[in-house]
């Protein structure tokens, strides 16, 4: 058993957080993590492939997430469907997820259930029963998922179109859900080979958390997953992004009635969390440019000038692949995204010469601090933190490192982060241009919305 | 492997419990006539509160379409002795999380704080001002008009927020349930700060009001806290009953044009309230209709046996007066014609035939065993805290849940259903309708 305690250095009080964690690797090499948390009879499974969208290959983008509605379909033990019914009759909630990095499946039921959970879970991690049939029918879900959230979607067509606009090389240019000609030749052989490939024990993470006692979890866990057979994983192909050499700039024309200014910044990643200094600075950095209704966007461009209706900010620290930094704004009615640009420049210029107040910078630490304490509330946002860390390769053990290396970022390393990373030659800028609804003849009926 | 033994140790380590305790719900009635409902829960160094209002959309003029949902946004844009920055840097400062929501019934603040003295004092004097002294500052309106009237066009742009909002209508037609929750562009444009002032005289009242409280305070802490934050409401003198809504709608279709590749599809009626004597029937029954996530007849037949969708849900919103009963899919538009009448075809035969045996056995066993998913996290017992004050259901609802859907039979859903939907009696709008109909309305 680990536990960790995280002080609470707030402005006014000090309190200790303490976290029990509890792992051990089978001999088939998965490892199983368990957060026990006894305030309400119910648990959470999670089981975390690492395997995402970014180890897919040209021509075969969005596997990685058509194996996982696939892993619903049925095994050689459970029919299809079967899975999904007998958890739900088991009062439980259950669903998947497919991002860049990993994909992780998921179910939450009450204690006395998690032998149910495990069995299922485990079962389709080594007997998964794909058929054509089933892959014919689940792959014009995934098309139509694409078009509800991507096609349909101007705001994340900009995004899908901007990433492989700032990736030459990586594969994170490759949209988790898929380009729709891959979708359209994929076959099921296609899902078989990325499931014999990348699901095995050996690759993946399980965490249990929620009312259950560690050496329990164990036992259960070297009952249900210990005799699945271990695999040779493949050597993973590591992926260097050229360096960028001089400022991106596109245009993405979609219907829409308002713009949107997006500005992308490559910036580093946490690779060594004891070590490491940038990346904890650029959080800082996210959270004083955007961390709250008084953090500087917000204030000045929102408020105060009113050049923006809305300001957002974003930067994650801990991914397999490299990092961005990314502001991005709407400006308000009457506005030009020109103008938008040079007020974003502007308050980065201000910024980069000079630099944070203390309180600016404690604020945000606060804010962080806090955030320890709310996340008890949730022992399901606890497991995919564990889960992620670990599919990602820093491990759960590197979050209380991270709390403190976050604690000790100074203002001037917030300055000095602007200044290296918010470089042109680092950027890419990326603008929706908003389209009428139809060349065609309105069509205005009585009582129904205003098209135009 | 499996071995026996292993098994009898799972066994005896999960035995399931099988009287789960609910959260012990303690209630009263301030001093300002405010009604408290509080947990009492010191796991978490913590605390939860939310004041609610009867001061939603539906308390809009029809003219005036946004004036309540503006009241609302504008709270925390300053109040007595506080600019909106001094709010929100104030909160930020001590890591406090001030919220709110708002729908067609309810406005409501909620603060998310730590439970240690210095931090909590501040986010509650901060709340109080807010809540009690706001002052809706002219320069500040003007701002948010701007942005809101943005967001509106906006959304008009986009098929689902088109899609419902001509739902709302024609489901509800005059009924101020129709108007749309955040105001519509020729409300919004007239807004004054008089008006903003005066909805809030009328409908801020502490007599309405309902405090949630739940998380690391003692009992007398809490009773000091819901005075702090409803004493000083306006007096008000209670709030106007709504209109009943029309039960009965005559079958309508509804096609809009958009560029979209897929159409998005809404179906439904006038449904039923928070406190209607069929809502144990309706909901159970819904979870086998379109509720019950990946295993509801309506994900069964559209998705899982033909791929036509990848979302396809049906929903009964509760509130005072009836709220919608919901159907929503969305398909790529060459198919959104055969999907429609495959939903319509599901809806008719559950409709006519109601449930099987199994089927029902099925939706108590998740229902019930998943109850205790509903309350394992201080928000969520706080959101039951709101909404059992605000709806005055009994204080004991969550303690009778279980044994409520446990006796619901086949015979009632059906009868339930025979008396609320009507399927040939129902409102439908396509959003970016197949072109072969030349987007005319019939």
């Amino acid at each position: 058993m680990r536990i960790y305690c995280v002080a609470l250095l707030l402005l006014w009080s000090q309190q200790a957080i303490c976290t029990e964690v509890a792992e051990r690797t089978l001999s088939n090499g998965l490892k199983v993590v368990v957060k026990e948390d006894h305030r309400a009879p119910v648990i959470v499974q999670q089981i975390w492939y690492k395997a995402g969208s970014m180890d897919e290959r040209t021509g075969k983008t969005g596997v990685a997430h058509a194996l996982e509605h696939l892993m619903f379909k049925g095994t050689h033990l459970v029919p299809a469907g079967e899975f999904s019914r007998r958890i739900a009759a088991a009062g439980g909630r259950e669903n998947a997820f497919t991002s860049n990095d990993y994909t992780a499946y998921f179910q939450q039921l009450h204690k006395s259930k998690l032998p149910l959970a495990m069995k299922l879970e485990s079962d389709r991690m080594h007997n998964l029963n794909l058929s054509a049939k089933e892959f014919a029918k689940e792959i014009k879900v995934v098309m139509e998922e694409r078009r509800m959230r991507t096609d349909d979607e101007p705001h994340a067509l900009l995004q899908e179109k901007m990433m492989a606009a700032i990736y030459q090389e990586h594969p994170y240019q490759h949209p988790v859900i898929g380009w729709m000609s891959d979708l359209e030749q994929m076959n099921v052989h296609d899902a078989q080979a990325w499931y014999q490939q990348w699901y095995a024990p050996n690759n993946a993470t399980l965490v249990i958390a929620g009312d259950v006692h560690a050496k329990q979890v164990f036992a259960l866990a070297e009952r249900y997953y210990g005799g699945i057979p271990r695999q040779v994983q493949p050597v993973r192909r590591q992926f260097t992004e050229p360096a960028q050499v001089g400022i991106k700039r596109m245009v993405v024309k979609a219907p829409a009635e308002l713009p949107l200014l997006v500005m992308s910044y490559h910036a580093p990643n946490i690779l060594d969390p004891k070590l490491d200094w940038q990346p904890y600075a650029l959080e800082m950095l996210a959270g004083v440019l955007g961390g709250n209704e008084s953090a500087w966007l917000n204030k000045h461009l929102v408020r105060e000038q009113q050049i923006a209706s809305s300001v957002g900010v974003g930067y994650d620290s801990t991914s397999r692949g490299p990092g961005l930094f990314t502001l991005e704004a709407t400006p308000t009615a009457g506005k030009t995204v020109a103008e938008m640009e040079t007020a974003l420049r502007a308050e980065i210029a201000q910024l980069v010469k000079d630099g944070i107040s203390e309180e600016e910078l404690k604020r945000v630490k606060a804010q962080v601090m806090a955030g320890e304490v709310y996340k008890l509330d949730s022992v399901f946002y606890q497991a995919m933190q564990i889960g992620q860390m670990e599919s990602i390769g820093l491990g759960y053990k590197a979050i209380p490192v991270m709390l403190e290396k976050l604690q000790g970022v100074t203002a001037e390393q917030v300055r000095q982060v602007a200044q290296t990373y918010l470089q042109d030659d680092n950027l890419t800028v990326a603008v929706l241009d908003p389209q009428p609804l139809s060349g065609k003849p309105k069509h205005k009926i009585e009582g129904a919305a205003h098209v135009h | 492997m499996f071995i026996n033994k292993l098994l009898a140790v799972a066994a005896l380590c999960f035995a399931v419990g099988n009287a789960f305790a609910t959260p012990h719900i303690q209630h009263w009635q301030s001093a300002s006539g405010a009604r408290v409902l509080f947990v009492e829960d010191h796991d978490i160094p913590m605390l939860d509160v939310a004041v609610s209002v009867p001061a939603g959309s539906s308390y809009d003029q029809v003219a005036k379409s946004g004036v309540a949902g503006m009241t609302h946004a504008l709270l925390d844009q300053g109040a007595d002795g506080l600019s909106e920055d001094d709010i929100s840097r104030g909160m930020a400062d001590i890591g406090a999380q001030l919220g709110g929501s708002f729908d067609q019934d309810r406005a409501s603040v909620s603060l998310r704080t730590l439970s240690h003295a210095t931090e909590r004092d501040e986010a509650l004097r901060i709340m109080a001002q807010v809540l009690q002294h706001p002052v809706f500052p002219d320069a500040i309106l003007a701002r948010e008009k701007t942005r809101l009237l943005s967001a509106l066009k906006e959304a008009e742009t986009k098929p689902e927020a088109i899609a419902d909002k001509a739902f709302q209508k024609a489901v509800f037609g005059n009924h101020p349930y129709a108007l749309p929750v955040s105001g519509d562009v020729p409300g919004v444009e007239q807004i004054t700060t008089a008006e903003l002032k005066a909805f809030y005289l009328a409908h801020y009242n502490a007599s309405q009001s309902v405090v949630a409280i739940m998380g690391d305070v003692t009992h007398a802490q809490a009773e000091a806290i819901a005075q702090q934050l409803t004493a000083q409401l306006p007096a008000g003198s209670g709030v106007a009953a709504l209109p009943a809504v029309a039960m009965k709608i005559p079958y309508s279709e509804l096609r809009i044009f958009h560029p979209a590749s897929q159409s998005h599809i809404l179906i439904g009626v006038p449904g039923m309230s928070r406190n209607d004597p069929d809502y144990f029937p309706l909901y159970v029954g819904n979870y086998i209709l379109g509720g019950g996530g990946f295993v509801s007849r309506l994900m069964n037949e559209v998705r899982e046996k033909r791929g036509l969708a990848y979302s396809v849900y049906s929903y009964f919103m509760p509130l005072k007066q009836p709220g919608a009963f919901q159907i929503g899919l969305q398909t790529k538009k060459e198919q959104a014609d055969g999907a429609l009448a495959l939903v319509r075809k599901t809806v008719a035969e559950f409709v006519a035939k109601g449930p099987t045996e199994k089927e029902l056995t099925a939706a108590k066993q998740n229902i019930v065993g998943g109850f205790p998913l509903r309350i394992d996290s201080n928000r969520k017992i706080l959101d039951y805290l709101s909404i059992i004050g605000f709806y005055d259901m009994p204080l004991t609802y969550l303690d009778d849940f279980t044994s409520r859907v446990e006796k619901v039979t086949v015979a009632q859903i059906r009868s339930a259903y025979a008396r609320h939907i009507h399927p040939e009696k129902m409102a439908t709008v396509i959003v970016g309708a197949p072109e072969t109909d030349s987007g005319s309305a019939k």
